[in-house]
């Protein structure tokens, strides 16, 4: 037979008082506790504290720079009448020419991937392709364009493969009275190129995700009706995707700006005191509007270049103007993001789905 | 029966979409072409020029301590650049990983939906930055208002004004929305249901972030991680402008250096002709940065891939 287990002793009654005062008692707060919490409080907010010292240096750098004189002048060896208006106009060529080539190619990219690819090697290969592509140093982009556009593999050169077949040495060809040289060497069409390439992966991967919020019954809709796929893609999709795309678009553009390394790799030069195709002023354009054909094949300029070029100068004065140069261009991002936010919005409160 | 018939519509069709599948194999062209521009000047010979590793051996450049391309005497070891190159990336980690772990354990676990809101689009600016920026701030108030005071009027050592700490630190700063916003999707991507079983044992916030989410994410970390620092490896014009151009093996941080990317930036702003071997060893250096990112890229994605599947 078990011994009979032993009762324990009843706890002495607890007074009434020792009771409540134990139950309300907070635990103890670890001090661990309390600084790792305020260590990620401060790392998310020195964020703020960074942005503001940055921004505050600049604005103090650039104090008696940045004015209308500043803006509407081409550069200048002496730092009181330098001007950025060379970049600007290069950095607009730059944009418009980078997009007219990158947004079909892009669009039509991730269409292709998101309404018509079956899930073959080929398009897995791409997909992953894309991603390790968005990775690859923008000034790697610089060399392949130095190589493939600026000197297109010395082909036009004197030893060059064209020139041995042909027999001819080809400096360029006129096109409608355009003269575009072979190779395209360091101008303009050679760094927009060089630039699309570059940004064709921002580009695609965006879309797809404009694409992929389009809801799948907008689709069966219009197929059901007896629209082929490109009709649905072409006039139910893409329209739809119209806002998301834009504002992917735009932040793009952003990086297009601030783009500098590859540009510099592919021949734009720091000090010019020319824009492209000679249209400076809307009085040039009235004189001589063929030069805006002739631009994208003209030596050019960007506002990042530049900016680079005056913080090598070895006069002070040059440190401020630099950061005038760098308000202008982050005031420029700022419209852009601006933009792209207000498409934002006023699409995400129209569309809902 | 339906047959297929000839028609418009049809021929319409197939062209469309293999226009759209030429533009989605535009990507592959892109990377092969980058391959073939690297290695036709490295390695395989093209046009009757002898390639780089024609002139130089690779055992000379990986193991040759000095990096003079531009000189009478020529010297082509890539270890400065690569020392330099990884100097400058690694402290950039140093600073860039805690800050942007710590504000990710934050963002997603600690903050309310409105500091979220102020938090969140600071980050963005940051890193929509362009990196001239930042070279112009570590230049311009890094180096002079805190490396020099702490290293030079405090400790007496010697600053260059360009130096690889300087360009480090920004670097960090520079990599640390990055680092936030992928560590952020890792730390988003672990069920509630983990973090709730930890509050249901009577953990505290403290102890969930730390000894629960964190681990269950650590795999996305660390592709947050290596991707941070693929793009540290690859930044240009920061380093081109804070961290010198005086390629040397050093682990001097407070020394100028010369990364692979301002070699390849500086070489190439001198136009020099191609052909030569200097031109040629702009493809050595950069099919040297390619191989590295690249790498760690794919092991990033390989990662990231992994880490899906667990919770998928």
């Amino acid at each position: 037979m078990t011994p009979p287990s032993r009762v324990p002793p009843l706890a002495a009654p607890i007074a009434s008082a020792e009771l409540q005062q134990a139950l309300t008692r907070k635990s103890a707060v670890r001090p661990a506790e309390v600084v790792f919490s305020s260590l990620c409080l401060l790392a998310a907010w020195s964020s703020l504290g960074i942005l503001c010292v940055l921004v505050g240096t600049v604005v103090w750098k650039a104090g008696g720079y940045l004015d209308w004189q500043f803006l509407t002048s081409f550069d200048s060896q002496r730092p009181e009448l330098a001007g950025i208006w060379a970049g600007l106009l290069g950095t607009s060529w730059m944009i418009f020419l980078t997009f007219t080539t990158a947004i079909p190619i892009g669009v039509g990219a991730a269409v292709y991937l998101e309404e018509y690819a079956r899930e073959t090697w080929i398009v897995r290969f791409i997909r992953v392709n894309l991603s390790n592509l968005a990775g690859v140093p923008s000034i790697v982009y610089g060399i392949l364009g130095l190589t493939v556009f600026v000197r297109m593999f010395d082909m036009f050169s004197r030893e060059g493969i064209i020139t041995r077949l042909s027999g001819r040495h080809i400096e360029a060809i006129v096109i409608a009275g355009v003269e575009i040289p072979l190779p395209f060497g360091t101008t303009l069409a050679s760094g927009a190129l060089t630039m699309s390439l570059l940004i064709l992966p921002v580009i695609i991967v965006a879309t797809q995700e404009a694409l992929r919020s389009i809801p799948p019954s907008l689709r069966h809709a219009s197929l059901a009706l007896g629209a082929t796929r490109w009709q649905t893609v072409r006039y139910q999709v893409l329209p739809a995707a119209v806002p998301g795309i834009m504002t992917s678009i735009i932040l793009s553009i952003s990086r297009v700006i601030g783009e500098t390394a590859p540009l510099i790799v592919v021949g734009a030069v720091g000090f010019a005191r020319f824009a492209p195709g000679k249209i400076g002023s809307l009085k040039d354009l009235a004189d001589h509007p063929s030069g805006l054909l002739q631009a994208p094949f003209g030596k050019y300029t960007v506002m990042p270049v530049q900016i680079f070029n005056w913080v090598g100068q070895a006069r002070q004065e040059f440190q401020g103007i630099a950061a005038a140069g760098i308000l202008v261009l982050l005031g420029l991002l700022l419209i852009l993001n601006g933009v792209a936010i207000i498409i934002r919005n006023r699409y995400q409160k129209k569309l809902r789905w | 029966m339906l047959r297929r018939q000839f028609s418009p519509s049809r021929l319409r069709e197939s062209v469309v979409e293999w226009v759209l599948f030429c533009c989605s194999s535009v990507s592959i062209f892109v990377t092969a072409a980058i391959l073939f521009v690297l290695l036709i000047e490295t390695v395989i010979p093209f046009g009757g020029v002898k390639p780089f590793f024609g002139h130089v051996s690779m055992w000379e450049f990986f193991t040759e301590t000095r990096w003079t391309p531009t000189f009478s005497e020529k010297h082509f070891g890539v270890l400065p650049l690569v020392c330099g190159t990884l100097l400058v990336a690694s402290i950039g980690a140093c600073v860039g990983l805690p800050l942007g772990i710590l504000s990710a354990i934050y963002l997603s676990e600690y903050a309310k939906p409105k500091t979220r809101g102020i938090v969140k689009p600071i980050l963005e600016i940051l890193s929509g930055m362009p990196t001239v920026v930042y070279g112009y701030f570590a230049l311009i108030f890094v180096t002079p208002y805190i490396v020099q005071p702490i290293f030079h009027s405090l400790l007496g050592l010697e600053v260059d004004s360009t130096n690889a700490l300087s360009a480090g630190i920004v670097m960090g700063v520079m990599i640390m929305p990055m680092v936030c916003s992928l560590s952020e999707d890792a730390i988003r991507a672990v069920p509630r249901s983990l973090r709730e079983a930890g509050y249901a044992l009577g953990s505290t916030k403290y102890d969930v972030s730390l000894k629960v989410v964190v681990p269950a994410a650590l795999s996305g970390i660390v592709a947050a991680f290596l991707l941070a620092m693929a793009r540290a490896i690859g930044e240009t014009m920061l380093v081109a402008i804070a961290a010198g151009n005086n390629p040397r093996l050093t682990l001097n941080p407070l020394k100028s250096i010369q990364t692979m990317t301002t070699f390849i930036v500086n070489t190439t702003k001198g136009d020099t002709p191609s052909g030569t071997i200097e031109y040629q060893s702009l493809y050595a250096v950069a099919l040297c940065l390619f191989v590295i990112t690249f790498a760690m890229n794919v092991v990033s994605h390989a990662v990231m891939r992994r880490f899906r599947e667990v919770y998928h």
